[in-house]
């Protein structure tokens, strides 16, 4: 193989936009198949999302596939504004006229524009709930339910034993278990890495919990989740109306890039391509489509 | 017919240009494009103005000479023709045509609507042919037997004339298209196997380096190519390049 052929010349940048881009494309899947847990209700789909989070934040393939997306993005950008800087080059004078709708698609042709688009979403999108969740210190409220038990009580004025409601706060446990834990109890429970509760005597980790990343997530599109300790998002409108036309805007990049990467990796031919194409389309419509509906539904049922 | 051209005008390589506008009467629908054009000349020169130069030799859609970038598209609204092939009838009385040059860093302006395509001549020395032994004792075609799909589908891509109409139409003034057809036309034929490595490889460099721009797959170039040269080639020399990058 010689040197430069695989990273200079515009067919490898070509591989490397494709197999990046494709490779996004199957994180879409991934993410998009842990999302649509937000559409289950209650307390089961708030358990569900959560576990869910819990998994993809602890499992070793998982870890390997999220460096590999962080990079995936990296690499596709920067590669993306290189080719587009060159294309720019190539043509130093315009034409004082021209009709590319009669020959091209939009989307075809606006590549890099569209991809801006979702760089600036994807840079939103993390710092509203990546970086929120894994990178910012501090306490991160776990995942707990409140709970209305009967307390049975003496009561001294009559000497009868009486029902009182009491509200309790249940902590959801990594075994599966929802507990009462005392944190407040500091001279035996500590809490580490945000989640892991220790026996401070046996210097121990006696169970887990989970981060209620749920209940930020609804609070994020208009849920008052206080209770939990996520007021609602005030904005929730405004974002609800930026995640939505993201979506758009990403229907539009894969229409034309999904079926593009497989013409990129030279596997076209008579045979293949009309399906390749037709998959392509489905999926670029599909995919964001159902990302979409998360936020808009979030914000209807809060 | 009477038409109004917009026409660009540059004196030499080094002029900054202009489009100017022509008004021409008395265009018949049944001439072709470059008619309409040679009587424009004629009424400049006439008036002892400077005729408007452009190129063509053929005027049959063989040669690929002519190239002019018609009202937005190159070769014209018309699909599958070259420039002067094009026929008056396609326009309407009243028309404003927009008439401008293939524009691409690669393709220098020599004067009005002539580029200089040379980088097309020196994409094809770099690897666009079969060293054969032509000494009088060249062996007889049909000798080697070629399944006639492969026949066919070399020989389409062989039926690309150079004219750069792919480079003109693409937004990203890629030459994709015209490399693909000549990598293929060779690849698909057992005569192209000895080089085909080395050809993909120093085509595809020499393309690079004349300043042409990358592939977006907008499909621009198989619309408005005069002799339909399809997409499919630029996937065969993706493929090529692939196979040719790992293993020499
Ligand atoms: C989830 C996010 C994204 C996915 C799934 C994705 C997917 C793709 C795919 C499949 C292609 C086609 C590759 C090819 O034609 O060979 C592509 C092309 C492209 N992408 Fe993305 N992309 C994403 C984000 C971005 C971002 C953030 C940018 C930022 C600049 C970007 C810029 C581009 C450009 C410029 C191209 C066209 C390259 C060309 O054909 O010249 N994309 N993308
Ligand atoms: S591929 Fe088509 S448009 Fe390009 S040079 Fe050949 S004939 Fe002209
Ligand atoms: S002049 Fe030869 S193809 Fe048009």
């Amino acid at each position: 193989m010689s040197k430069s052929v695989l990273l200079k010349s515009s067919l490898a940048k070509k591989y490397w936009m494709a197999l990046t881009g494709l490779f996004l494309c199957l994180f879409l899947v991934g993410h998009l198949a842990g999302n649509l847990q937000l559409l289950k209700a209650g307390e089961e789909g708030r358990r569900a999302f959560n576990e869910y989070a819990y998994f993809m934040a602890h499992n070793p393939v998982v870890k390997i596939l999220s460096y590999l997306t962080y990079i995936s993005i990296i690499f596709h950008v920067i590669d993306g504004f290189l080719l587009f800087a060159q294309n720019r080059k190539a043509r130093p004078v315009k034409y004082a006229h021209t009709r590319p709708q009669e020959n091209s698609s939009f989307a075809s042709r606006n590549m890099a524009l569209l991809g801006t688009l979702i760089l600036v979403f994807i840079v939103t999108h993390m710092q509203n709930f990546w970086y929120k969740a894994k990178i910012s210190n501090g306490p991160f409220p776990l995942h707990t339910l409140v709970k209305e038990i009967d307390n049975q009580e003496y009561d001294p004025a009559t000497g009868a034993i009486v029902n009182k409601k009491q509200d309790v706060k249940l902590y959801l446990l990594t075994n599966g278990q929802y507990q009462m834990i005392d944190l407040e109890d500091k001279d035996n429970i500590e809490l580490r890495h945000n989640t892991e509760i220790y026996s401070k005597k046996l210097d121990v980790k006696v169970a887990e919990g989970y981060k209620d990343l749920h209940s930020l997530t609804t609070a994020f599109f208009g849920h008052d989740n206080s209770k939990y300790g996520f007021p609602k998002n005030d904005l929730a409108t405004v974002a609800v109306i930026f995640y939505v036309v993201s979506m758009l805007v990403l229907i539009f990049h894969l229409w034309h890039g999904f079926s593009s990467a497989f013409q990129s990796l030279g596997l076209r031919s008579k045979k293949y391509a009309p399906i390749i194409i037709t998959v392509g389309k489905i999926f670029a419509v599909v995919v964001p489509v159902l990302f979409a509906v998360i936020p808009v539904y979030l914000y209807l049922t809060k | 017919m009477k038409l109004n051209l917009k026409i660009w005008r540059q004196k030499g390589p080094n002029d900054k240009g202009s489009m100017v506008s022509y008004p021409i009467e008395n265009i018949d629908g049944d001439m072709s494009f470059l008619e309409m054009l040679d009587i424009l000349n004629d009424q400049l020169v006439e008036k002892g103005d400077d005729p408007v130069a452009f190129d063509h030799d053929c005027r049959e859609g063989i040669c690929g000479m002519c190239s002019l970038y018609i009202n937005g598209e190159a070769h014209g609204p018309d699909r599958g023709i070259t420039t002067c092939q094009l026929h008056m009838r396609k326009f309407n009385d009243g028309d404003t045509i927009y008439i401008e040059p293939w524009r691409a860093k690669a393709f220098p302006v020599i004067k009005d609507l002539m580029v200089d395509r040379s980088a097309f001549d020196r994409i094809m020395a770099a690897g666009g042919f079969v060293s054969v032994n032509t000494s009088g004792n060249t062996q007889d075609a049909n000798a080697i037997p070629i399944p006639k799909d492969d026949a066919d589908e070399a020989f389409n891509a062989a039926t690309c004339i150079g004219c750069g109409a792919c480079v003109a139409s693409c937004v990203n003034s890629s030459a994709m298209l015209f490399v693909s057809a000549k990598v293929s036309q060779l690849a698909l034929l057992p005569q192209g196997q000895i080089e085909a490595m080395d050809r993909v490889k120093n085509m595809v460099a020499v393309m690079d380096e004349e300043g042409f721009g990358n592939c977006s797959n907008t499909g621009a170039c198989e619309v408005e190519c005069p002799k339909e040269i399809s997409l499919e080639n630029i996937a065969r020399m993706n493929r090529e390049f692939l196979k040719a990058s790992f293993v020499k």
